[in-house]
């Protein structure tokens, strides 16, 4: 599928490139023992590190280290067994240092790369060039004073992975795949929850256009897009500027912009002509990160299976079709919550029965699956019914509306109820007869040559079973009965 | 009982432990030294009140059983330290009224030791500076100024913290050594200072300069005092992540150990142009009396000796550069109000800071800003390994090193002030073992032709503050340096 | 080696440290002098030297994962020269 832009002085091709920051699950921060977790009331999860107090020093947290490894593990990516914490130096409100702790020359995690699989069904490769661990900054908030800006540095500290791909997509649709798949592959891993209305996972996003097969173009950086919505309309709308500003004679700016989330539209941040002289040095007060195979191996060994993969067994070995493989290794969640249900059954019934009939009980009750009234032993319970025979496909829906609202198992609700499937040859024999001597003139014409009457017969004798008979038998002792 | 100022720590220790003197009493003493040796401007915050109290615990601890290495045993505290709910300002306006809510590692394990704290001691504003006379509070001055004559500078940047040791208000002090600043004014005042090696004591609470060479370290009137009261400030610290977790050994006997057999290198490189003729001379001495005293004298080179000046020069600044930024006026300290971000911060640093940390934030930011990273930042790392190398090779070889403390003695006041580099050239002799990371300690070990004290350096291998102990004390006890200083507290004399 | 007034405006610009018009002319000489000095490690053949950033020799020591500080807005905003409730306060800032 063609990517490229057609503008009015010709074609151009679109170079993304994405630095996105995950913050890593952890329960304290990257450097100080104060509480990770988003939502306390301002400057409540802080310490005197964070804060910068006077003579205060960092001491590395394990945790972001094994989080950080293991996305490295995750997006098949070099990790480096010697790493180096810089500081990044420059003055802001919310940087209580006066610098932020990242890493620059030597980061913990080198190249690796991401699949992506596109509306049309392609896949796509897209190079992850680094990612290196450090420090959020504190939030600023300007609305609460005319003249005064509100500092809280609750997030000041927070462990982050800045993942940083290189410029290999070409279109918005390529960017959206791209931090769709990432954040999948995180929350497999469990190394950022990927809430990115939380800001837990946010994208600093590089665009420029060039003439196919020149040079790459000056590229402008739109900083902090917390969905893949405002990712895309951001691109689209550097697009176009871009290629409108050269057509009609201008040059792209290399800057930072912002995107304005009401109109849609990205413009330049205000001066910040210093803003790249960041005087990176190694952090004095830390020593380097270093660690060996067998930690790596550690890690390795205790990796959950990854997005990817659990796809391919569900499409080979499953035979699951890659839609439906897809919505169910979106999350993690799902995936588990497939493979118990489907164990030891028919793999294909029970794909359908999830995506059909639970994911559409679970929107229409605006419920996540994590808390499904139906767990997935319940469900397979199900499937087992309908396998052997106990009730049809159509009760089935029934005692699976009932087993969603109450929450019983799905053979408690058939015995409740008396939903078994009759099966048995005589008592199915006796409905037969019963059906058709009240309805012989309808035997008559039958017999007379009106086979159409046939589903007549079996309708009937369903109903006057309650759904309950096998309607396999039905057809098949009807048959026996009517071609006497 | 007037004697009470003239004691050692340790004489004061066992006096106490036999119940023969109080550590009030003794405290008193020591306030009432204070009064008197006001004029010298040591004290910038004296802590009378919380004195009393630790000396009366103190006490109870001694008439309980429980007393611990330093009870009782007054001490003052370079005001670089953190000390909690006591203000502490490096000695800059831009920190004045800041009151930590957290006492630094040194100190509280110096207070749980029983130490009772005297104050907080003058220095160089953040530690940087030779003279003491970048300090907000004015320069502290040296005891050894002649009653009559010029005010002599302590030396810096822990200038306060020899000067009231050696002035007999403190009986012991603590200070930081980031490129001599326990050293220089230590044998500008005539006591012993020790420099430990990096990571031997944390880091923690002490108001950073340059983070990959500050040190804390004791001044003391003996050696062995030195290696009672640093017992108890070393050790590993969890919350700073370059402090080695290695045991502590005991000191107090490296004291008493002798030096029979030990190698003692003399360095080429540490006779330089212009080197005052008393210190030559007694650098001389000191090699004959280590000789004496059973040690072997090797002639070695540190070849890079000459450029551990510009270097520091690089690696400092560039390190401070980053470590002040956080004085913004923001979370503590001084702020000049203005209309934007950019211009408060502007405004509240060029007022806060003095006129050399000003010139060291600029030196540092310059060497590590865009263009000039590998020129200077890179280049002096590169000579810092060097300078470590020489050292590595020497240490092969002998066992310490001895050279003079400082190329001179001490100076008036406002001598040196206008010309940053002839400032800094006093450290020349003591930058090299910051730069390596070693420690080296000063003995005060002869007066100059104008009566004037002056040290002798040793330095050991990292971790090796045992074998500085067993030299120093050689040094101390041939030497036999006992003078009482002119401007001395009165019972001291 | 001279450090140009233009050059130490951008220098203290980046240290956020005011400079007058004045200062900056003495400053120029002043940090000129001194990067003069500090020019003599260009003697020194570094070729090959594999710059050294800390002296300690043993590895970087971690902390486990469990919340052990924070909780204390009090400690954290006591010395701050203004605060608005849990809040520091700085003059407005315009992104
Ligand atoms: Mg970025
Ligand atoms: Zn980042």
């Amino acid at each position: 599928m063609s990517t490229l832009v057609s503008g009015r002085t010709g074609e151009w091709e679109v170079v993304i490139g994405m630095e996105v920051h995950a913050q890593v699950v952890s329960n304290s921060k990257l450097f100080s023992g104060s509480s990770a977790v988003f939502g306390a009331s301002p400057n409540n999860h802080v310490s005197l590190v964070d804060a910068a107090m006077p003579g205060m020093l960092p001491v590395i947290n394990e945790q972001c280290v094994k989080q950080a490894v293991l996305t490295g593990l995750g997006l098949n990516a070099k990790i480096n067994k010697f790493s180096v914490f810089d500081r990044k130096n420059y003055f802001y409100a919310d940087l209580p240092q006066g610098y932020q702790i990242s890493q620059f020359k030597h980061p913990i995690v080198g190249e690796g790369e991401v699949k992506i699989e596109l509306s049309d069904g392609s896949t796509h490769k897209v190079g992850i060039e680094r990612i290196h661990l450090e420090q959020d900054a504190g939030k600023s908030l300007h609305d609460q004073h005319p003249l005064k800006s509100y500092i809280d540095l609750n997030r000041s500290g927070v462990a982050l992975m800045e993942i940083v791909s290189k410029p290999e997509m070409h279109s918005a649709e390529q960017a959206a795949a791209y931090i769709k798949k990432l954040r999948s592959i995180l929350r497999y891993l469990g190394t950022c929850d990927g809430n990115m209305e939380e800001g837990s996972l946010r994208a600093d996003v590089n665009v420029s256009v060039r003439r196919p097969g020149h040079l790459l173009g000056t590229r402008t950086e739109t900083k902090n897009l917390n969905s893949v919505k405002f990712i895309m309309q951001t691109i689209e709308f550097e697009v176009n500027r871009q290629i409108e500003l050269i057509e009609n004679g201008g040059e792209v700016k290399q800057e930072t912009r912002l995107f304005d989330t009401t109109t849609g539209m990205t413009r330049a941040m205000r001066g910040k002509e210093d803003a790249h002289d960041y005087r990176y040095f190694p952090d004095p007060d830390l020593l380097p990160l270093t660690f060996d195979d067998a930690f790596i191996d550690e890690l390795r060994m205790g990796m959950p299976e990854l997005p990817d993969e659990i796809k391919y067994r569900m499409v080979n070995e499953y035979g699951l079709s890659s839609y439906d493989a897809n919505v169910l290794t979106e999350e993690r969640e799902t995936a588990a919550f497939y493979e118990l249900a489907s164990d030891g059954r028919d793999r294909k019934i029970t794909a359908n029965w999830m995506s059909v009939e639970l994911f559409g009980a679970l929107n229409k009750a605006g419920i996540e699956l994590a808390q499904s009234p139906v767990s997935p032993s319940q469900l397979g319970d199900l499937i087992d019914l309908i396998s052997d025979g106990s009730i049809s496909g159509k009760i089935a829906k029934e005692v699976f509306s009932e087993m969603f609202e109450t929450g019983k198992d799905a053979k408690l609700i058939v015995d409740e109820k008396g939903l078994k499937q009759v099966s048995d040859e005589s008592t199915i024999f006796a409905m037969i007869d019963e059906v058709l001597a009240a309805n012989l003139d309808k035997v008559n014409e039958y017999r007379g040559g009106k086979d159409k009457l046939f589903g007549f017969f079996v309708g009937q004798i369903m109903k006057a079973s309650k759904g309950q008979a096998n309607p396999g038998m039905v057809n098949q002792l009807l048959k026996q009965k009517l071609d006497i | 009982m007037s004697d009470l100022l003239k004691m050692t720590a340790t004489q004061a220790r066992n006096l106490l432990l036999k119940k023969e003197i109080s550590s009030v009493e003794l405290l008193d003493a020591y306030q009432t030294a204070m009064e008197e040796t006001k004029g010298l401007n040591n004290y910038v915050t004296p802590t009378f009140e919380v004195a009393k109290q630790m000396a009366m615990d103190a006490d109870k601890a001694y008439s309980q059983g429980t007393a611990s290495s330093l009870s009782g045993l007054p001490i003052g505290v370079k005001d670089l330290f953190c000390t909690k709910d006591i203000e502490t300002t490096a000695c800059s306006a831009i920190l004045k009224g800041f009151l930590p809510s957290y006492e630094s590692t040194v100190t509280s394990k110096v207070w749980k030791s029983g130490g009772v704290m005297l104050g907080k001691l003058n220095c160089d504003e953040f530690a940087m500076g030779s003279s003491n006379e970048t300090s907000i509070f004015g320069p502290s001055v040296n005891p050894w100024s002649k009653k009559d004559g010029n005010n002599l500078s302590s030396g810096g940047s822990s200038g306060g913290s020899a000067s009231s040791v050696a002035a007999g208000a403190a009986l012991m002090s603590l200070g930081t050594d980031t490129g001599g600043s326990i050293r220089q004014p230590a044998a500008f005042c005539g006591v012993v200072g020790l420099k430990p090696t990096y990571g031997r004591c944390s880091r923690w609470g002490i108001v950073a300069f340059a983070s990959s060479l500050d040190q804390a370290g004791p001044f003391t009137r003996t050696v062995e005092d030195s290696a009672l009261i640093f017992s108890a400030m070393a050790g590993h610290d969890p919350k700073d992540s370059t402090s080695a977790s290695l045991k502590v050994p005991n000191f107090s006997k490296a004291v008493h150990a002798g030096i029979e057999g030990l190698r003692i290198g003399i360095p080429a490189e540490y006779y330089v142009d212009g080197m005052d003729i008393d210190i030559l001379e007694l650098w001389k001495k000191g090699r004959a009396w280590l000789e004496q005293a059973g040690a072997t004298i090797v002639d070695i080179s540190l070849p890079h000796t000459k450029y551990a000046l510009p270097c520091y020069y690089i690696i400092a600044p560039a390190e401070a550069s980053s470590n002040l930024a956080r004085y913004d006026g923001v979370k503590y300290g001084k702020r000049i109000e203005a209309e934007t971000l950019d211009e408060m911060y502007e405004l509240t640093r060029a007022d806060g800071f003095g006129e050399e940390v000003q010139r060291r934030i600029l030196i540092g930011t310059y060497a590590l800003s865009a263009g000039y990273y590998d020129a200077y930042y890179l280049k002096a790392q590169q000579v810092r390994r060097l300078i470590k190398e020489d050292f590595d090779k020497a240490f092969n070889e002998v066992d310490a090193i001895l050279t003079p403390t400082t190329p001179s003695p001490t100076f008036p006041l406002g001598a040196e002030v206008s010309d940053p580099i002839t400032m800094y050239l006093n450290d020349v002799f003591t930058v090299p073992a910051n730069l390596a990371g070693l420690p080296g300690i000063s003995v005060p070990a002869g007066l100059s032709k104008q009566g004037l004290p002056l040290g002798l350096q040793l330095l050991a291998s990292h971790f090796r503050e045992d074998k500085l102990f067993s030299t120093a004390s050689a040094i101390e006890k041939q030497a036999e340096f006992s003078l009482v200083p002119p401007r001395a507290a009165g019972d001291l004399q | 080696m001279s450090v140009d007034k233009h050059v130490v405006k951008k220098i203290a610009r980046l240290a956020r440290i005011h400079v007058s018009e004045k200062k900056s002319e003495l400053l120029s000489a002043d940090l000129g002098n001194i990067l003069n000095w500090i020019e003599q490690l260009e003697e020194v053949n570094t070729d090959g030297v594999e710059p050294l950033s800390s002296v300690n020799e043993h590895a970087l020591a971690w902390r486990e994962d469990i919340v052990t500080d924070g909780e204390m807005p009090e400690k954290v905003l006591k010395n701050a020269p203004e605060n608005a409730g849990e809040f520091f306060v700085v003059p407005k800032v315009i992104e």
